[in-house]
């Protein structure tokens, strides 16, 4: 039933009406940087988006493979991407509803012996008709542990990717290596997973770009020595541990009004404009042990 | 004390009291600044004041006929706490696009009434007043209730989820048919016709408001042999089945007497007029209580004063009332049938029968909030002149918690009363399905019917029998208030 | 004979796709679903056993369809049916029910007598299945 083959298609009025371009700007606008990322989207998106027009000229295209792994360290973007995927994925109608269920190994696995498989499929009846996110998902599986009932929920989530490819995506997300390693023990798994996304860290001037947008959302802004203090500050914390990109960034910036705050109301007495509410001050945030050599400061 | 007191000199008050005849309004049944208490009860009244008699005595007039007042002045008031005891007049408006006639807001003290007496709140309500010769005429539009007084009430003594727990049916509305002819067969013919009509598939049949005991059959004969098709339907189904047994009589002996009987028998549903009168009403709810029993009302009458507009009760005061009275049925109207109904107006029937709450809703005649305050809901019953054709049409105006009744649209089917009952069934899931599917009844109801008549050849008939045929004429009861076009 | 309690039993047997058109109507409403099965269809059976837990917080119909599926391969002779929950205060109870699964052949029930006094008769209905222990009855 394949139509002729000159028949000319619009590819455009898919991009436009599907929902696609609307995700693909929006994770433009609200995402700084991660440029390697957003091209890994759109490419994926520029196949799905092929791939249903072939499919809605009779062209043989096999429902294409949808399961992703994201990697990358913490704070760099992971989740936000993956909910923009799961509107993308539901504007060209490969998901039914585009929610996105967010869930890691405790949301799967039980501590009893029949407990894993009724929690992983509760988990995943949920997750039907959008995405399953799964978060640090190497740690479904622990070598180490013979009686561990996370190979279990492993086999389940495997028999479902395979079997209801058009009732669920699952994206699979944590560190870089602990993944490489946890998709060379699960071969399986590994051969289902058609997309690797990885999250590169943010650079100091990104993170400072992060951090201004943050603000800007907030009704904040710097003063020249905070902005000089910020910078400073972002320099010093990644070279800590525990350095979360944008999330570090986002806890730094709530104990900096936090500071302010109570720098605000020390002084109550004296005269006080909206520009100072909005106002953080280097102080606000040298006062941070980072800046004392401290690492003990979490995050 | 009341506030109005302590702002009055000696000399104002005695000059109130002295004998003779002062206006209404004079007398403190007009109060303009006076903001309801939520303890109120209140109603609203259309007036239609004599020639003269301006709108504001005439509310007056009937804030203190209907409480307090009589004719003249007595000094006896000053005995009470007359302030707080008279009813009081606090808003007139002209009906819109009706001269002459006025909407007269009224508030009244709970303590006015007896708790949990429909016939003490409607001696008040409804007594002396609607015979006073200043008004023209005069109509009870709307009453609202505080919720101290609905908690002084027992309310249905079934109520719809009860009843759909007890029946096993969900998700869609219930289906029933009066048996006809509805005076003249003997007791063994008419339970021929509640057997074919349930076992065809409607959940329930119905005596009709006038099948007592007559000389053609005793009410026992009705009763046994009705109860001996209930249960032959229900095992040739698998469903719980139900005949409404009319227990209506001369005396409250009488009525007791036959719904034991019914009891004794293993109905499930037992039926009585509204001619009875709100106290045996009342009565028949509490034994209905105590012996399990769902309570169906038939409004026999109610059109002799809810009809027209300008005198009389509106049909939603008196769903107000039996939803307080304690009934489970209550016929509502159809919208679409051979009686009265106007879709706007029906539907705010229904909401007052059905709702936790309802809200002001001025498009469908609700002029005042009413928290129900957890009385279970009252089930409407739609008969009238209905007929499988209009399946699309009654679930878009009536919803699905209802009983829809097609009496004969049932029983005079071309084809036998069961396929009269199976063609109704058919067009009422098919059109559920539908609904439930995404489905827009009011556009592809007609093709929806015409699907589903393929696999059954009832409907086809029943389709073919009274497809076209409609009731449409002008009601008499409608709304005062339409929607304006904004200019958005 | 055919069993006709549940909303939709005066149709043809829903296929799987009308079945995924009422759950996910359910689900759009908030309702949880629940699935449930039986060897004794009497009316007034008000338990049926369940099959599992209701389903709270579905998105999607699928997940309902698969544990459907478990069920009638569980039980492919017994009734099964699909009901709906609806926590709204007021409601609190079932708001639809309809069958999925039914035997392949329903014998339905017999109306048993006991004549009393005056005219008086007692009913009992009694599913003829139902003669045999469960789970040898259809």
């Amino acid at each position: 039933m394949s139509a002729p083959e000159n028949l000319p298609l619009d590819l455009e009025a898919l991009y436009r009406d599907s929902n696609v371009r609307d995700a693909l700007e929006a994770l433009d606008r609200e995402l700084v940087g991660l440029v390697p990322v957003k091209t890994r989207v759109r490419e994926i998106a520029a196949l799905l988006l092929v791939e249903k027009l072939r499919r809605s000229v009779g062209l043989q295209a096999d429902a294409p493979p949808l399961h992703m792994s994201f990697t990358g360290n913490p704070g760099t973007g992971k989740t936000t991407v993956a909910m923009k995927m799961a509107s993308i994925l539901h504007g060209l109608g490969y998901v039914r509803k585009g929610h996105l269920v967010a869930v890691t190994r405790d949301d799967l696995v039980g501590q009893y012996i029949g407990h894993t498989a009724p929690k992983t499929k509760e988990v995943l009846k949920r997750a039907m008709g959008g995405v399953l996110f799964i978060d640090e998902a190497y740690y479904l599986y622990r070598p180490e542990n013979e009686r561990d009932y996370g190979q279990e929920a492993i086999e389940i989530l495997l028999q479902v990717m395979e079997n209801q490819r058009d009732d669920l995506v699952v994206i699979f997300a944590g560190y870089k290596d602990r993944m490489e390693r946890f998709f060379s023990s699960n071969p399986g798994m590994a051969s289902r997973v058609a997309h690797h996304v990885d999250f590169p860290d943010y650079g100091q001037a990104e993170l400072f770009e992060i951090a201004t947008l943050m603000l800007g959302r907030m009704q904040y802004t710097l003063s020249e020595a905070a902005a000089q203090a910020l910078r400073e500050y972002i320099a010093l914390r990644k070279t800590q541990p525990h350095f979360a990109n944008a999330r570090s960034v986002r806890n730094a910036l709530d104990r900096a009004r936090l500071r302010q705050a109570n720098r605000l109301f020390e002084r109550r007495g004296a005269a006080l404009t909206p520009a100072d509410l909005m106002t953080l001050e280097a102080e606000d945030l040298r006062a941070s042990r980072v800046f004392r050599g401290g690492t003990g400061e979490t995050d | 004390m009341g506030k109005l007191e302590s702002v009055k000199t000696p000399n104002e008050s005695a000059a109130r009291y002295q004998a003779g005849v002062l206006k209404y309004t004079q007398m403190g049944y007009w109060e303009p600044d006076y903001r309801p208490r939520d303890t109120d009860v209140l109603a609203l009244f259309r007036i239609t004041p004599q020639e003269g008699v301006d709108p504001e005595e005439a509310a007056a007039a009937v804030a203190g006929e209907s409480s307090t007042a009589t004719w003249t002045v007595v000094w006896t008031d000053r005995l009470t706490a007359c302030e707080r005891y008279r009813a009081k007049a606090y808003k007139v408006e002209p009906v819109p696009g009706t001269p002459g006639q006025f909407f007269a807001y009224i508030a009244y003290d709970l303590d006015l009434f007896e708790g949990g007496s429909i016939a003490n709140l409607t001696a008040s309500i409804i007594g002396n007043v609607f015979g006073f010769k200043p008004l023209k005429a005069l109509r009870l539009e709307d009453m609202r209730f505080p919720v101290a007084y609905v908690k002084t009430f027992d309310g249905p003594p079934t109520g719809i989820v009860v009843e759909r727990e007890r029946l096993d049916k969900f998700g869609r509305p219930l289906l029933g048919a009066t048996v006809k002819p509805k005076l003249g067969l003997s007791g063994k013919n008419y339970g021929r016709v509640v057997y074919e009509a349930l076992k065809g598939g409607l959940d329930f049949t119905k005596d009709d408001e006038n099948i007592n005991s007559q000389p053609f059959m005793h009410w026992r004969d009705r009763f046994l042999n009705c109860m001996e098709a209930v249960n032959r339907a229900q095992a040739a189904s698998g469903e719980v089945k139900g005949h409404y047994l009319n227990v209506t009589a001369a005396t409250m002996e009488d009525m007791y007497e036959r719904a034991e009987f019914a009891k004794e028998l293993g109905s499930a549903i037992v039926m009585i007029d509204l001619v009875i009168g709100y106290t045996a009403i009342q009565s028949m709810s509490k034994w209905s209580r105590r012996n399990d029993m769902i309570l169906h009302l038939h409004r026999a009458g109610h059109g002799t004063y809810t009809r027209q507009k300008s005198h009389g009760i509106s049909f939603r005061v008196i769903s107000k009332w039996m939803r307080l009275a304690g009934v489970d049925h209550i016929h509502a109207g159809t919208v679409v049938g051979k009686l009265e109904g106007d879709p706007n107006t029906v539907q705010g029937f229904y909401n007052v029968l059905r709702e936790e709450h309802n809200p002001v809703d001025l498009q469908r005649g609700l002029f005042f909030e009413q928290d129900w305050g957890g009385l279970r809901k009252v089930m409407p019953v739609a008969s009238g002149g209905i007929h499988a054709g209009q399946m699309h049409q009654l679930i878009h105006y009536l919803g699905e918690d209802v009983v829809l009744q097609f009496g004969g649209g049932t029983i005079g089917h071309p084809m036998g009363i069961a396929a009269g009952a199976t063609a109704n069934r058919v067009a009422l899931e098919a059109m559920v399905l539908a609904r439930n599917e995404g489905r827009d009844l009011w556009n592809e109801g007609p093709q929806i019917l015409t699907e589903a008549a393929r696999h059954c050849a009832p409907l086809k008939a029943a389709l073919d029998t009274w497809g076209e045929v409609t009731f449409d004429y002008a009601s008499t009861d409608t709304p005062d208030y339409v929607p304006t076009p904004t200019a958005s | 004979m055919r069993l006709t309690q549940g909303a939709f039993s005066f149709l043809p047997d829903l296929n799987d796709a009308q079945i995924r058109a009422q759950v996910q109507y359910c689900l759009g409403k908030g309702w949880a679903v629940s699935i449930e099965y039986t060897d004794d269809p009497h009316p007034r059976n008000t338990y049926w056993e369940m099959y599992g837990m209701p389903m709270f917080d579905l998105k999607d119909a699928a997940g309902v369809l698969a544990e459907i599926d478990a069920c009638r391969r569980t039980f492919p002779n017994h009734y099964v049916k699909v009901n709906a929950f609806d926590s709204t205060k007021g409601w609190e109870s079932l708001r639809i029910s309809f069958i999925v699964n039914r035997p392949k052949k329903e014998p339905g029930f017999g109306l048993a007598r006991v004549e009393g006094e005056g005219r008086k008769v007692r009913y009992t209905t009694r599913a003829y299945a139902a003669e045999r222990p469960e789970g040898e009855r259809y």
